[in-house]
This record gives structure tokens, C-alpha cells and sequence, in this order.
């Protein structure tokens, strides 16, 4: 316990040092999820439009 | 065993290669960054003494150092892309181009950041307009604008080819930046920025930083092929390939096979 509270005050530095890696690691985990998120945004509108056409394409032959 | 690298130079063979990628990239920037944060965190010294005693919080020169490097060397992958879309008319390269420059822009911010909580600590001050610093800053607009060009042109192909200018327009920062914090007379320059010689760092230290550098140079591979895949599926959207591939994905998924047509139809021959 000791000596997890002295490696989290980082000498008196704790502000410093982990500002620095809290928005570094912060922003690489943030660039991921996004990245994640807006593949299924486009996979989801492509797939929309694919359905589209492939539904007009055969005119009638639907239900 | 001949390849053929051109094959690849279409998104089509591209796309499933960066596919596989990614994870690999990815998994080993992990264990590289994990490593380094180990190593950096308790392998190291405390607090190191000579001309310019720096104590804990010289441990943020192990994300510092390796932002500063990548933000320069994606600008020049950024920049070489650019170029040789600009060359040889390659839409695979300028979409590299585009995939690289937010995963840039994001180091740059980040040299920027974790210097500046290192300068208050050791300069007194979060910011200053020091050449280094100043440079920096400009090579982070560029990035910006090289993505605000890019996304005002509504014509992509002429977007492609002006933001590809403005990238080889804005290689001219890259040795201004690198030659900044030198000056012929040391006792008559304002700079603020550290000068840096790789043989005078304590090997533990070098360790950690090196191997950081290497994982963030892995995560950007990792990034920058996700961030292609996503472009290349959203401008040739409208070719036969990405329909067909959308189609076999989602007639395995349940949201495919509960969508409007049903099933039959998204098996429907595209003509």
C-alpha cells in the first residue's frame, strides 16, 4: 500500500507525469473507438444501399 | 518466390491484406507499450543528477520523445504518400495519405501536451514561444489543415490532389524542426528545448524510450490500416466488390438475415 501510493505521487509529480500519460493513452484508446464505431457506421449504410438495390433490382418478385 | 506489388497497389487486393493486419500490428504495440511502461516506470532511476537534475517527471520523456518522432515520421509517410499519388495517380496512395494523417495529428498534439507538463515542472512554464516548441505547433496546424482541406473539397479525387500539395508544401517544416534547437553559439541562443544525444541517455531510460517509440510506431500502423479500410469502403461503396462482400457478411449476422428483404433477397444476384 506503501508503496503503491509512492509510485502514484511520482516524487510530488503526480500531476505532471500523469497528466502526460493519462491524455496520451487517453487519446490512442479514444482514436480506437472511434475508428471501431464509424466501420459499423459505414458497413451499416453500405449494407442499407445494398438492400436497396438488390430489392428493386427484380421488380415484383418481392413478398 | 516472385511478388507482385502492384497487385496490391489496388484497394480491392488491398482491403482483406489490411484486414489481417490490423490485429497483428495492433496486439504487438500492446505488448511493446505494456513492456515500456514497465520498464520506464521501475527499471529507472528516480531521479537523475548531472549538469540538469531532473527528478520523476522526467519520466514523461518516454511518451514525449516517441510522440515528437512519429508526429515528424508520419508527416513524412504523409507526405511521401502524397507524393507518389501525386506521381504515378494511385488512389491506394492517397488514401494512405489520408489514413495516416489523423493518427499524425494525434502525436503531434501529444508532443505537444506531455511537453508542455514537462516544461512547467522544469522551465516553470507550460509554454513558451521557443523555436521547438513554435515549429511543432505549426507542423500540428498542418496536419489540420491537410484534413480541413481535404474535407472541404467535395470532389474527392481533387481533394485528394490538393491536399497532397499542401503535404509536400509543408515538407519544408520537417528540417526546421529538426534543425531548431541548434545555433551556432550555445550562450547566444533563446532556445528553451533540450538539445538530445542518444549516446548520453542511461541505457535503462534509452530502453524504455526506444521500445515506446516502437509501439507507437506499431499502433500507428494498427491505426492507419483500420482508418484505410473504413476509406476504402466508403469511396468504392458503389462497386460490385464491397456490395457482394457487405452481403456475405451480413447474411451470416442476424441483423442481415432479419433485414427487410430477407434473407433470399440479399443473396439475389446483383445486376
Amino acid at each position: 500500500m506503501q508503496g503503491l501510493i509512492g509510485f502514484l505521487s511520482q516524487g510530488g509529480y503526480a500531476f505532471y507525469v500523469w497528466s502526460a500519460f493519462g491524455m496520451t493513452f487517453a487519446l490512442l484508446i479514444a482514436e480506437m473507438l472511434v475508428l471501431r464505431r464509424s466501420r459499423r457506421t459505414i458497413l451499416q449504410r453500405v449494407g442499407r444501399l445494398a438492400r436497396l438495390r438488390t430489392q428493386n433490382v427484380p421488380p415484383g418478385e418481392q413478398s | 518466390m516472385k511478388i507482385n506489388w502492384f497487385k496490391y497497389a489496388a484497394p480491392t487486393a488491398f482491403y482483406p491484406v489490411a484486414g489481417r493486419l490490423v490485429p497483428v500490428f495492433g496486439f504487438a504495440a500492446l505488448a511493446l507499450v505494456l513492456f515500456a511502461l514497465y520498464w520506464g516506470f521501475f527499471e529507472t532511476p528516480e531521479r537523475l543528477g548531472g549538469t540538469n537534475p531532473q527528478k520523476e517527471y522526467y519520466r514523461i520523456i518516454f511518451i514525449h520523445v516517441p510522440s515528437a518522432w512519429m508526429s515528424m515520421w508520419l508527416y513524412l509517410v504523409l507526405a511521401a504518400w502524397s507524393a507518389v499519388g501525386l506521381v504515378f495517380n494511385t488512389r491506394l496512395s492517397f488514401m494512405m495519405a489520408n489514413a495516416v494523417a489523423p493518427t499524425g495529428a494525434i502525436f503531434t498534439f501529444l508532443a505537444l501536451w506531455t511537453g508542455a507538463f514537462w516544461g512547467r515542472p522544469s522551465w516553470g512554464t507550460y509554454w513558451d514561444w521557443d523555436p521547438r516548441l513554435t515549429s511543432e505547433l505549426i507542423l500540428f496546424f498542418l496536419y489540420i489543415g491537410f484534413m480541413a482541406l481535404h474535407s472541404a473539397i467535395d470532389d474527392s479525387r481533387r481533394a485528394d490532389r490538393a491536399a497532397a500539395l499542401l503535404a509536400i508544401v509543408g515538407l519544408v517544416m520537417l528540417p526546421i524542426i529538426y534543425w531548431s534547437i541548434n545555433c551556432p553559439d550555445p550562450n547566444n541562443c533563446a532556445a528553451l528545448h533540450q538539445r538530445s544525444s542518444l549516446t548520453d541517455i542511461e541505457s535503462n531510460i534509452l530502453t524504455a524510450m526506444l521500445v515506446m517509440t516502437l509501439g507507437f510506431w506499431l499502433y500507428s500502423f494498427a491505426a492507419a490500416f483500420a482508418r484505410l479500410r473504413n476509406i476504402i469502403l466508403l469511396r468504392e461503396q458503389d462497386n460490385a466488390w464491397v456490395r457482394k462482400m457487405v452481403d456475405a457478411a451480413e447474411g451470416t449476422s442476424p441483423r442481415g438475415a432479419a433485414g427487410v428483404g430477407g434473407r433470399p433477397a440479399n443473396r439475389g444476384v446483383s445486376v
